[in-house]
């Protein structure tokens, strides 16, 4: 039989319709000239013709696939049915299009994070090396998440190993497009020469960076940009190639353009521009830079696995690679016991077919977490749904009775009232797909923050497709199978004889009252969910830093191409300081090594009366009104002042905590300690001028810690960045103009970015933030669902009862007895459900544990709060039935029974 | 009309097919010619006739196109195909055989004997 035939089966029947008709002529004809009359010919012809009307069945049988003939049939069947009760359809199709659609949008970002490798030639191949550090660790300067190795540790790699037949190696950077001014930032890459060739990436215009410009002399300086650079800074010049852009105030020639899938190795980050590795000393521009400096750790490596090697075979040659290539690379200015580990440290591969990607390790839970909690929305829809389907199948228990009493068999009418789910199912999942398709990008830029621009290629794929699919089939299955088996499963003649069958008693409602209390359960969880890491949220964005950050905004200026010689650095800095702090409209400005809650830091161990002290304190040099412009106490001594002068000795205000940890129950005033550093340099004593009270110091989600805060003013090397915080008279007075127009006024080659305290602080806040919101979303809308859940199941309960109410009421009982009756019913529904969801929410619970802060899983509040919300929402949603059963008039309910 | 007998299943198929060797015909004259050429013996049921040369059709034993009739009607004509003739080879050798068997059996006496 083919598809063709079934297609055009009716245009067949009309074939053989016209065939037939011919015959009947035909034979018409040879009967008149046998002597018959027309009309009399005409009846002989079709009596000697047959059945004409069998035999055309018969054609059009042949024509048929049975199954998907009937199929075609039951859908046409249930579109009819559900379009007669458009408010029912259109309730079920909105509530499954949120469920899948949810369910698919946060499933699309998994799959983009986490399963989607990356877009370049046999991913499945590509291995990085990383370095084992063991518990130990590993010291020195790192650039980024991906700081692995040193390019001493990669050049020795790649040229010893014999497993792979390339291995590249890249680390991530950021280039300055400006070259005064404003700072206008580009994502950047560092590559080895053959990282594209490794990659297989294949240019869209020009050539790539190759091994021809990463050599030792670095020869003509060029750069590769991406597609998405390409387009945005040259508007998709066509002739980009060739043209000069300046990096950090280096001119590179454009020499290419990679192609528009590549957005780099970094999963989340797309690169603008890439340079080779060479470039580095160059653009960094000091005696010391990453390229010869061995305790520098900015790179990651990326290569490609020799056809018939396999990764354990990789990992035994590393292995035997590592003693040699560490004990040649040990840095010079390492203590002793750095230097001993450092010899220890292995080099293992790992596979990297997805790329890299910090946002795996920081959204992999949430997601998943977040995937379960839209699963569930999704489950409770379909209770609902099922509950909707069971009312209209005992709705429709006389019809399956008839059918099934007439010889229809009970799988087909399974097979019919399924049709009616799958309308359902399908439409849901169209329209959830479509919400997906909006709701993902919403939700990638919740994440992006302006420093660090998240960008996903979010494109449907096939694994995508087939989740929303299988959800579709799944929803389908678990709201229409059941329904449907019950509504076939009445004997006939129960409901043919009485009307009213043993399936509107307990048996069904039983199923019934069990999906509601399953409902509640379940949002409760939900709800319990929301109130944790809306809390969370509300805690982390509310936590006491110990500082004021209101009004008070940090300069970061970029002084590397300034000219200035490191011996004038620290006069340069006070210099600027000052004009700082002569710009109008500012309470006063403090130099800082580093701006608090940005995320950087620096600790460093001490050394207390010749003992070295357990932990890293954490570290900062800042100018003696610091305290005071943040609003940050200090409890004794003094704070740096015109005595603390280079070359004095080292003055040092301590904290709280510093003082508990370190030099407990003695006056630490007058006390002095140093760090411990590297065996060839004198130490510095530092002296304790003054104690502050404790403060924060990078991450909001960190205790108050230990914090020595050095004179800025007494800093013999400040460096070639200067950075001020700065503090308004008055909040939201915008200073990123009075800070250029400073810049421009000390120094023409200088650089600034003004960042209000805060952003970090929000920015870092994206994960828990967008955790409140989804399981705020989703709690409400769970809540809402099992709200109407319970109402339907109690109001088609009192519509049930309506007869035995009447009866009750024709005997005596009052309209608060009825009302009570119908009030403990859903009582009952509720307690189950809130005691067993309960349970379930402090199980659950611990799954959250680790994105939780301030407060804990089982947190009594929360589950309080919870358990009185969903009461309150049971009881109003109960009320209204029970109203309605109240009102009751025994003599019309009787009466209609 | 006392003595038709009704067809055996599956040889109302072999019939058409061996109608088409003498030329591309339309149904009226396969049904005709069939009754005639069995001297009324068999009788095939005119619209049963339909479905049969459908089924021919759909296996491609025979083919078919719009023709005029011998008294300016319009009618559709089969004819047999190459594939069909095979067909025809095939299912002639088989009724023999099967003809052969039967009567062997039917009429032991006129076999070979003992």
């Amino acid at each position: 039989m083919s598809w063709l035939r079934f297609l055009r089966r009716s245009r067949w029947d009309d074939e053989r319709r016209r065939e037939m008709e011919s015959y009947v002529d035909l034979e018409t004809d040879d009967n008149i000239a046998r002597g018959m009359s027309p009309d009399e010919a005409r009846s002989a012809a079709r009596r000697k013709l047959g059945n004409a009307t069998l035999a055309r069945e018969e054609v059009y049988q042949m024509n048929t696939l049975g199954f998907l003939d009937t199929t075609t049939r039951d859908l046409r069947y249930g579109l009819r049915v559900l379009l007669r009760q458009p408010g029912f359809a259109l309730v079920a199709v909105l509530s499954l299009a949120l469920g899948v659609g949810a369910n698919t949008a946060i499933f699309q970002l998994i799959d983009t994070v986490r399963l989607r490798t990356l877009p370049v030639e046999a991913p499945e191949h590509l291995v990085r090396v990383s370095v084992n550090a063991g518990d130990t660790g590993r010291t020195g300067r790192f650039n980024s998440s991906y700081s692995h190795v040193t390019n001493a540790i990669y050049e020795r790699t790649r040229d010893r190993q014999q497993s792979f037949s390339s291995l590249a190696a890249w680390g991530p950077a950021t280039f300055d497009l400006a070259t005064s001014g404003e700072s206008r930032p580009a994502q950047g890459l560092w590559i080895s020469g053959n990282f594209f060739s490794t990659l297989g990436v294949t240019p869209l215009a020009g050539t790539l960076i190759g091994p021809d410009h990463d050599t030792a002399a670095c020869g003509q300086a060029v750069a590769t940009i991406s597609h998405a650079f390409w387009q945005g800074e040259f508007a998709g010049a066509a002739d980009v190639v060739g043209r000069t852009i300046r990096l950090d105030g280096h001119a590179f020639v454009v020499g290419g353009i990679t192609p528009p899938s590549f957005f780099g190795v970094d999963v989340g980050r797309q690169f603008d521009v890439a340079l080779p590795l060479c470039a580095e000393r160059q653009v960094t521009g000091t005696p010391l830079h990453a390229l010869n400096s061995n305790d520098w750790w900015w790179l990651a490596t990326i290569g490609r696995l020799k056809p018939g090697v396999s990764l354990a075979q990789a990992g035994a040659e590393l292995k035997a690679l590592s003693a040699q290539i560490f004990a040649e690379t040990t840095p010079e200015g390492y203590t002793t016991g750095d230097a001993e580990n450092y010899r220890k440290f292995v080099l293992e591969p790992l596979p990297i077919q997805t790329g890299f990607s910090t946002l795996r390790g920081q959204y992999g839970t949430p997601l998943t977490l977040l995937l379960s909690l839209a699963g569930l929305v999704l489950l409770i829809a379909c209770g609902n749904l099922a509950n909707l389907m069971l009312a209209r199948a005992s709705a429709r228990e006389q019809e399956m009775a008839v059918r099934l009493a007439i010889g229809a068999s009970r799988w087909r009418l399974v097979r019919q009232l399924m049709s009616e789910s799958l309308i359902i199912a399908a439409v849901g999942a169209a329209l959830g797909a479509w919400i997906a398709h909006n709701l993902s990008g919403l939700l990638v830029s919740f994440l992006s923050t302006e420093r660090r621009p998240l960008m996903l290629d979010l494109a449907i794929n096939w694994r995508v497709l087939g989740f929303t699919t299988g959800l579709a089939v799944l929803t389908c299955l678990l709201f229409g199978l059941v329904p449907a088996m019950r509504a076939t499963q009445t004997a006939p003649i129960i409901v043919m004889r009485g009307g009213r069958g043993i399936t509107d008693g307990r048996n069904r409602f039983t199923l019934r009252r069990a999906l509601v209390i399953g409902q509640l359960a379940v949002s409760l969880v939900l709800l319990v969910g929301a109130l944790l890491f809306t809390r969370t949220f509300w805690n982390l964005a509310h936590a006491d830093v110990g500082f004021t950050t209101e009004g008070v905004v940090a300069m970061d200026f970029d002084l590397r191409r300034s000219q200035i010689p490191p011996e004038a650095e620290p006069a340069f800095h006070q210099l600027l300081l000052e004009r700082v702090r002569a710009i109008p409209g500012i309470a006063g400005a403090s130099a800082v090594s580093i701006t608090p809650m940005s995320g950087s830091g620096w600790n460093q161990s001490i050394v207390i009366d010749g003992k070295v002290q357990e932990g890293y304190p954490n570290v900062n040099q800042v100018s003696g009104n610091f305290f005071g412009l943040l609003d940050i106490p200090l409890k004794s001594g003094r704070t740096f002042d015109e005595r603390d002068v280079l070359g004095a000795a080292r003055s040092v205000v301590v904290n709280e905590s510093f003082v508990a940890r370190y030099l407990p129950g003695v006056e630490p005033i007058g006390r002095t300690f140093h760090f411990e550093g590297r065996q060839d340099r004198p130490v510095t004593p530092l002296h304790i001028i003054g104690v502050a009270a404790d403060t924060k110091y990078s991450d909001i989600r960190q205790d108050m810690g230990p914090i020595a805060y050095m004179a800025y003013s007494q800093d013999p090397n400040p460096g070639r960045s200067f950075t001020a915080v700065v503090r308004a008279t008055q909040p939201g007075l915008s200073l990123a103009q009075a800070a250029v127009a400073t810049a421009a006024q000390v120094h023409g080659d200088m650089l600034v970015v003004t960042t209000p305290l805060q952003q970090p602080i929000i920015d870092g806040l994206a994960r828990e933030r967008l955790m409140a919101m989804l399981s705020g979303f989703f709690g409400t809308l769970a809540v809402l669902l099992a709200a109407i859940g319970l109402y339907g199941v109690m109001s088609y309960m009192v519509a049930q009862r309506r007869q035995e109410i009447g009866i009750r009421m024709a005997l005596g009982a009052g309209r608060g007895r009825v009302l009570s009756l119908v009030l403990r019913e859903a009582l009952v529904l509720v307690v189950i459900g809130v005691a067993a969801g309960t349970g379930l929410a402090i199980l659950a619970g611990r799954s959250a544990a680790t994105l939780l802060f301030g407060l804990t899983p089982t947190d009594p509040v929360t589950l309080v709060a919870s358990v009185a919300g969903l009461g309150l929402i049971g009881a109003v949603a109960s009320a209204f039935p029970a109203w309605r059963a109240a009102r009751v008039e025994p003599t019309t309910a009787l009466r209609r029974g | 009309m006392g003595k038709a007998i009704d067809l055996m299943p599956g040889t109302l198929d072999l019939l058409i097919l061996q109608t088409l060797v003498l030329g591309p015909a339309h149904g009226h004259t396969i049904a005709h010619a069939i009754g005639r050429q069995s001297d009324d013996v068999l009788q095939v049921e005119h619209g049963s006739l339909y479905p049969a040369l459908h089924r021919l059709e759909d296996r491609k034993w025979i083919a078919s196109f719009w023709g005029t009739s011998e008294n300016n009607r319009r009618a559709r004509y089969y004819r047999l195909t190459p594939a069909g003739r095979k067909q025809l080879t095939r299912e002639t050798t088989r009724w023999d055989t099967l003809v052969t068997a039967v009567n062997r059996i039917l009429k032991p006496a006129a076999g070979s004997g003992t």
